[in-house]
């Protein structure tokens, strides 16, 4: 017996918008199992997770924090995997967006007036662009798999972090210890209320953008098309080697300057960690965001709510750090497996077997 | 269906509210460690301290503690520890200091306990331990061991407090044998077994015959053991590990400081301070003496001793810089001053130090 997937003959548009939701009811319900199995009440475990952090101010603009990064990557991911092109080095990004932005600040530390934080973020922008071109060139060029190359090069990315600062930038008032000087004043991005920093402005300005772009215009249509049929778009005089330099550009662009924001606020400095793998959850957002950056705006924040949560279920029920993680690789499960049951139907076959029985 | 969401909600709501009323009166502290509270070194003794303090406060006391914490996303941690009614939040890693001088300014009523750090305000104190003590006996019991005369050093970060381990357990062996060697690796890791491993590895293979580490993790003392050679433990007595290769381990032994410092809180005498305690005061001890003839063993029982009465300082001047210069004056400790920023190695290290 076999077990095959075959394609449905039309999908329905019902539950097209319903997957993510049927995805994250079954995450809960799985998730309460795991509470269970661990001995403590499901529904007090899902509560601190999902409900407690939305309900008091300070977790809130938290949560805003954590989201803005997640979707500031995650926007410009979902414009990639929308056009079939796998940036999967997102983290690499980011970590190059934080390095080049920080020149001005770690290299002119007396640089203080509003120009010196423009400069910043376009560096920034310009760093993580030119990090994400590198195996844009090598797909285009030489046709390498954009997956490893993305993915590889975020390791050499956060290498030379390392290396920069223990190295060169080294705070030589930092008693050898690997961090370069804090920014101070205007190096760092102003906030709304002390908390909320200008990257949250930044993600809601590209989720509108984005969704703008992909929905109004001529380019839209071409990213989508090259994705979608590439035969068709190849017909229409539509260049694959510029949306994946295009595509590469844009996601790296957004990463760099997610990168750049972490630092000039939450960080304050560069040091060898930035980030704790915003790169990557974002993978996880632009596909719970159904590849629509206005989706991505919500699966942003219902993923920094997984990390808040997490947080607080450690803190509140006393369990491992390791639940967070579980519940984005559920929520990811559930959310690829509801997609692929939405296209395709699974079909036990016995076909073959049986014949061959038959015949002997 | 919307009925019963609406009464789980309830019950839920109900079910929050009713831990958080029973949880009233105690004392709560609470700790943040950079590690897993299983890494059998560094996170692992803080979380020994935190039973301490159970352990002698009983109900008094409440402790909580948050473990893996990255910490470029530590400060929202901490503030959540210091809105859940923490009145004292122990952070125990280097990387917490300035998201911890940052809550602390919003929570000028929490005390805020920083591990090894160097900044502190009128509600948080830094503490760290005199580790380098330790190093200079199992510096002694290296050079009477080791038959190539060569220990292997696997280091992390070359900040002060590692760079005046290297010196102590230099100047520990040269009361032994005045031309001991010690080959030393940069992991740039506090925590990576595989790296730590490779770093032994390497250090073997290069005649060095015991391992000592400035790292986290068993690895290299189970390679030791592996080859049949020697090593120490770092943090907490790996014997379990290593039974054939651990000679002896450096312990931290945070409990007597926490209980200390927790007990303040609760009576209101606490105060801003830099705490860095030693043998003395029990923060440094050695694991059993084991795998060594018993000479040895009474050597470093003896070089212990002597360090804790305070008869023994291992930085007693005059020392002589890898510089051929020369630092303190003859008979007189270093200044704490200089062994907290120690940036120079003393006459005898094979190695440059980072800069």
């Amino acid at each position: 017996m076999r077990l095959i997937l075959e394609k449905r003959a039309d999908r329905s548009p019902f539950f097209a918008i319903a997957s993510p939701f049927l995805a994250l009811l079954l995450t809960l319900i799985a998730g309460g199992l795991i509470f269970a199995l661990r001995g403590i009440n499901p529904l007090e475990g899902l509560y601190v997770y999902f409900i407690e952090p939305l309900t008091q101010l300070w977790s809130v603009e938290q949560l805003i924090v954590k989201a803005a990064p997640l979707v500031l990557i995650g926007v410009g991911l979902a414009v990639c995997y929308m056009a079939n092109v796998w940036n999967i080095g997102a983290e690499g990004q980011l970590t190059m967006g934080a390095v080049c932005g920080s020149i001005a600040p770690v290299m002119f530390p007396e640089w203080q007036d509003p120009s010196v934080l423009v400069v910043m973020l376009i560096m920034g922008m310009i760093g993580g662009a030119l990090y994400g071109a590198i195996p844009g060139l090598l797909k285009t060029r030489f046709n390498a798999n954009e997956i490893l190359t993305s993915l590889m090069l975020v390791y050499v990315a956060a290498l030379f972090l390392d290396w920069l600062v223990r190295g060169p930038w080294r705070d030589p008032q930092g008693y050898n210890f690997p961090v370069t000087k804090t920014f101070a004043g205007w190096q760092l991005l102003p906030t709304f209320g002390g908390t909320i920093h200008l990257g949250a402005l930044f993600a809601l300005l590209a989720c509108a953008a984005l969704a703008f772009v992909m929905g109004k215009t001529l380019i839209g249509f071409e990213i989508k098309v090259t994705g979608n049929a590439p035969r068709a778009g190849r017909f229409a005089g539509f260049s694959r080697n510029r949306m994946v330099m295009l595509c590469f550009l844009l996601s790296g662009g957004l990463a760099g300057l997610a990168g750049i924001c972490e630092v000039a606020s939450v960080v304050g400095k560069l040091q060898p960690q930035i980030s704790p793998g915003y790169g990557f959850a974002a993978i996880i957002v632009a596909f719970l965001g159904r590849l629509n950056p206005l989706g991505v705006l919500f699966a942003g924040l219902l993923l920094a709510l997984s990390y808040i949560g997490g947080e607080a279920a450690q803190v509140t029920l006393g369990i491992s750090d390791k639940i967070a993680k579980v519940f984005q690789g559920i929520l990811l499960f559930f959310i690829l497996s509801c997609d692929t049951l939405i296209l395709y139907r699974i079909k036990f076959e016995m076909g073959r077997v049986g014949a061959l029985k038959a015949a002997e | 269906m919307k009925k019963l969401l609406m009464t789980a909600a309830v019950a839920a709501i109900a079910l929050g509210l009713g831990s958080t009323a029973s949880l009233a009166e105690a004392y709560k502290a609470c700790w943040i460690y950079v590690g897993p509270v299983g890494d059998g070194g560094w996170s692992f003794q803080h979380d020994e301290g935190r039973k301490a303090v159970v352990a002698e406060l009983g109900d008094k006391v409440e402790t909580v503690f948050v473990e893996n914490v990255p910490e470029p996303d530590s400060d929202r941690t901490i503030e959540r520890l210091a809105r859940d009614g923490c009145k004292m939040i122990f952070t125990t890693s280097f990387g917490f200091m300035e998201p911890t001088l940052k809550v602390a300014a919003k929570f000028p009523d929490v005390k805020f306990e920083h591990a090894t750090g160097y900044k502190t305000a009128p509600n948080v104190t830094t503490y760290n331990s005199k580790f380098h003590e330790g190093r200079y006996v199992i510096g002694q019991i290296a050079a009477k061991m080791s038959k190539t005369g060569t220990a292997g050093y696997i280091v992390s970060f070359p900040i002060p407090e590692v760079v005046a381990g290297i010196n102590a357990f230099m100047l520990g062996a040269q009361t032994v044998n005045p031309d001991f060697k010690v080959k030393i690796v940069w992991a740039n890791t506090w925590f990576d077994p595989g790296k730590e491993a490779d770093a032994a590895k390497v250090l073997l293979s290069q005649g060095a015959d015991i391992l000592v580490q400035h790292t986290d993790s068993t690895a290299p003392l189970q390679i030791a053991q592996e080859q049949g050679k020697l090593g120490f433990g770092q943090a907490s007595d790996m014997m379990a590990f290593a039974p054939k290769a651990q000679l002896t381990a450096i312990v931290d032994s945070w409990g007597p400081y926490y209980i200390r410092r927790v007990k303040a809180g609760m009576d209101g005498t606490w105060a801003s301070q830099q705490s860095w305690d030693g043998m003395a005061e029990g923060n440094v001890t050695m694991a059993p003496y084991a795998n060594m003839p018993d000479d040895v063993a009474k050597m470093a029982t003896e070089t212990q001793a002597a360090i804790t009465a305070g008869t023994l300082h291992p930085f007693t001047g005059p020392i002589t810089k890898q510089d051929g210069t020369v630092a303190g004056e003859a008979g007189k400790p270093l200044p704490d001053g200089d062994i907290l920023g120690m940036n120079w190695y003393v006459k005898g290290v094979d190695d440059k130090l980072p800069q």
